[in-house]
């Protein structure tokens, strides 16, 4: 799947900086970190900026090529930053028999957004998701770290004007 | 000593339904009430029942409380733990009795299973390692490293007929045996605990529920092959099961069950976990390592095999969360015990994430050879809302479909495998008579296409191209040839992808289309979806006759498609129909269908 990068100016500060040359530190002399390293960078910019990539890159003394090739690989590395609020719909097999599509589809309409973008205002971003193991509760989507389960489509736009009204 | 236990599921989903917060208010409460003393409270792992979560297990009595709400804790502790009076209302209907209450083992969901892999999920606290110990934890591991050689160990795995349960089915102590043969400065154990089948949990419940139990099989493994680390590859998705997991390692090494010189016999042996990033293909045993290693996780051509050159171009022994769970319980009661379950070619137990269109959702593990009529029906409940079993689809993206006329078939490896399908990791999804079987097809081929790693041409390429011609089906274009195309594409992928990714990918259009043939030919030659999935295939009519002229589906229609005047029977203009379904669900006598 071809990953959105985003255009949007990096803006980190020296201490997210910080805390990422720390990481690398720790783990410096194992090539094998690579991935914990990226995981760790992610958690410290919510996202994995072309900036971020070389620092990664330079710290852990691997080639950017590698480092971009990590990230774009696996679906958990974003390139482009998350709204405040980061809608996941679950879309593993049994939410979807349990119609997630139709979850899913009233969330973008109601946002006005595609799959793996951001609203305008940076308010929210949606993206659908493998399974995240609540199958019982099918279907499910997370608002960050909330998880809603058994919803149907007319009880979106209350769950989303929660957020709106913070 | 506690008088009584409360036992909170703290699996994921109950803790997606609000178990911590039961859990916060019950241990409030109970103080409040000056009972600390005498009731313990305990977060266990996964009962199984997901269904009915948030569920709570009261004991000396053995209720199970379902569906219990925050506000329903004072009542609880008041009634219940202080007055000793069960509280009927909350208590899982079929445990309910006139004058006592059913116990749990004798009610249709648990009747039947046979708990060995997930024996201590819902009953130990997974962070507390005392609790594992006294359930006869690191019991097995200290039987091999003083009364067992190596070899003997082996024999146990052999004997007791332990087959992987990740997907492939290669008996275990024969993978085990092959790596211990081969001679190195450096041997590795790998835990494939990347769970990628969507609609597949029994390796996060396991890990989340019992996590020692892997930890300690590990270990055993690692005296049998000859390794001195491990290594466990867990998806990123599952924090719970991870942070579970790194406090059980950690508490081992500090009781001294992993680390160096364990348990004085000068076996070393130690673990770490490495989490996965979302990753289908990681699931495979090659492209698992590679990323264990830092890189893209493409699989690599085998020969070599893992046992010969593996992680770190070292020998590794590498099994799924299930099969090591069932280790130190066949090392302890001896294969035969093993082996007494289950059927000729499959002993033991599996274990099912049953999802879908079933009232019981959960995950039951029950002795091979059950049948699916037995899971569907009497476990599971069966099909909600007075619908009708149309398939179960096992196996994943990778599985098949197994049809109602096979509802009696015993299910273990070969009896699955023989009618197109397969046990694959275990996730069984039930699907009723609303459900398209091209639309699930093209729903996993969308997944494979998705998850294809780009490595060889067939799948990268061949996956697409499948995809494309589902579509065209589900869009109303497809032709005749199109569906022979698509077999003939669907066999060319399997015989050339280089891993089992892309040799499972077309299963289920194949499965789907050797089993609903004349679904496929309905979307092709009569353009129409027998279920009424596929949009693009649908029609929304009003039936004139039934129509009261009420003009509620005017009114709720986003795009202006349906006219008529009051008490006049009203008409869809079809070019403007976008087929949202949102007049029908509107409409109070029934006069609009979808079709």
């Amino acid at each position: 799947m071809q990953k959105k990068i985003s255009k949007i100016p990096f803006k980190g500060t020296a201490e997210q900086e910080e805390k990422l040359k720390a990481v690398i530190a720790e783990c410096k002399g194992d090539k094998s970190k690579l991935m914990h390293v990226m995981q760790q960078a992610q958690g410290i910019y919510g996202y994995l900026p072309y900036e971020v990539q070389v620092m990664i890159a330079e710290g852990m003394d691997v080639p950017l090529e590698k480092v971009y090739g990590v990230s774009t690989f696996y679906a958990q590395f974003s390139l482009s930053p998350k709204g405040a609020y980061n809608i996941s719909v679950c879309l593993g097999t049994a939410c979807y028999v349990k119609g997630s599509q139709k979850i899913l589809d009233k969330v973008c309409e109601e946002l006005g957004v595609q799959p793996g973008e951001c609203s305008s205002d940076g308010m929210f971003s949606v993206e659908a998701c493998r399974c995240i193991g609540a199958c019982g509760l099918a279907p499910v989507f997370t608002v960050n770290d909330e998880v809603y389960g058994k919803v149907t489509p007319e009880e979106i736009p209350g769950i989303l004007a929660k957020y709106r009204n913070g | 000593m506690y008088r009584a236990h409360v036992l909170v599921c703290g699996g994921t989903g109950c803790t997606s339904s609000d178990s911590p917060k039961i859990i916060e208010a019950l241990e409030k409460e109970i103080a409040a009430k000056g009972l600390q003393n005498e009731v313990q409270v305990v977060r266990t792992g996964c009962f199984g029942l997901c269904a009915l979560g948030p569920i709570m297990i009261v004991y000396p009595e053995g209720c199970l409380y379902s569906e219990v709400k925050v506000e329903d804790v004072t009542e609880t502790v008041e009634e219940h733990l202080l007055k000793g009076r069960i509280v009927k209302r909350l208590l899982y209907s079929e445990t309910v009795k006139a004058a006592d209450i059913k116990p749990l083992k004798e009610t249709n969901f648990y009747k039947k299973q046979h708990r060995v892999a997930l024996r201590n999920c819902g009953v130990i606290d997974p962070e507390n390692i005392e609790e594992y110990i006294a359930m006869d934890g690191y019991q097995a591991l200290a039987k091999c490293l003083t009364e067992l050689t190596p070899e003997q160990v082996i024999q146990i795995v052999k004997d007791s007929g332990l087959r992987g349960r990740g997907g492939g089915g290669f008996p275990t102590g024969l993978k085990w045996s092959f790596t211990a043969k081969n001679e190195a400065d450096q041997k590795y154990v790998v835990c494939n605990a990347d769970e990628g089948d969507p609609g597949a949990f029994m390796d996060r419940s396991v890990l989340e529920g019992d996590p020692h139990c892997v930890v300690e099989a590990m270990a055993i493994c690692g005296y049998a092959t000859g390794a001195s680390e491990g290594y466990i590859y867990v998806r990123a998705e599952y924090p719970i099961a991870v942070a579970r997991l790194q406090k059980a390692i950690a508490d081992a090494r500090e009781y001294g069950l992993l680390g160096k010189n364990i348990l004085g016999t000068g076996f070393d042996f130690d673990l770490f976990v490495r989490l996965g990033a979302g990753a289908f293909v990681c699931g495979e045993e090659t492209a698992l390592m590679t990323s264990i290693e830092g890189n893209r996780g493409e699989p690599r051509p085998r020969p070599p095999y893992p046992a010969v050159k593996g992680l770190f171009g070292k020998p590794t022994t590498e099994n799924n969360v299930e099969t090591f769970a069932n280790v130190p319980q066949i090392i302890l009661n001896g294969p035969a015990f093993f082996n007494s379950i289950g059927t000729e070619t499959a002993k033991g137990t599996k274990v099912f994430a049953l999802g879908g269109k079933i009232t019981n959702t959960g995950l039951v593990e029950i002795p091979m050879g059950t049948t699916l009529r037995e899971i569907v029906e009497d476990i599971g409940g069966g099909v909600p809302n007075g619908r009708k079993f149309k398939a179960a689809q096992i196996g994943g993206p990778s599985g098949g479909c197994i049809p109602a006329e096979y509802l009696d078939i015993p299910m273990d490896y070969d009896n699955l495998t023989s009618i197109g399908a397969m046990v694959g990791s275990g996730g069984l999804i039930i699907m009723d008579d609303s459900d398209c079987m091209v639309d699930i097809a093209k729903f996993f081929l969308n997944f494979t296409v998705d998850e294809s790693c780009g490595k060889c041409t067939p799948c990268r390429v061949g996956t697409r191209r499948l995809l494309e011609i589902l579509e065209k089906i589900t869009s109303g274009n497809g032709t005749m040839e199109d569906l022979d195309t698509m077999e003939a594409l669907c066999y060319y992928i399997k015989e050339n992808s280089l891993c089992g990714l892309g040799q499972t990918a077309p299963n289920p259009v194949l499965s789907t289309y050797n089993r609903f043939r004349d679904e496929y030919i309905a979307h092709v030659k009569d353009k129409t979806c027998p279920a009424g999935v596929c949009k693009k295939l649908m029609k929304i009519t009003i039936d004139p006759a039934v129509c009261k002229g009420c003009t509620a589906c005017a009114r709720v229609c986003p795009v202006g498609a349906i006219s008529g005047s009051v008490k006049q029977a009203h008409v869809i203009d079809q070019s403007k129909c976008i087929k949202c379904g949102a007049c029908v669900e509107k409409c109070r006598f029934g006069a609009i269908s979808k079709k």
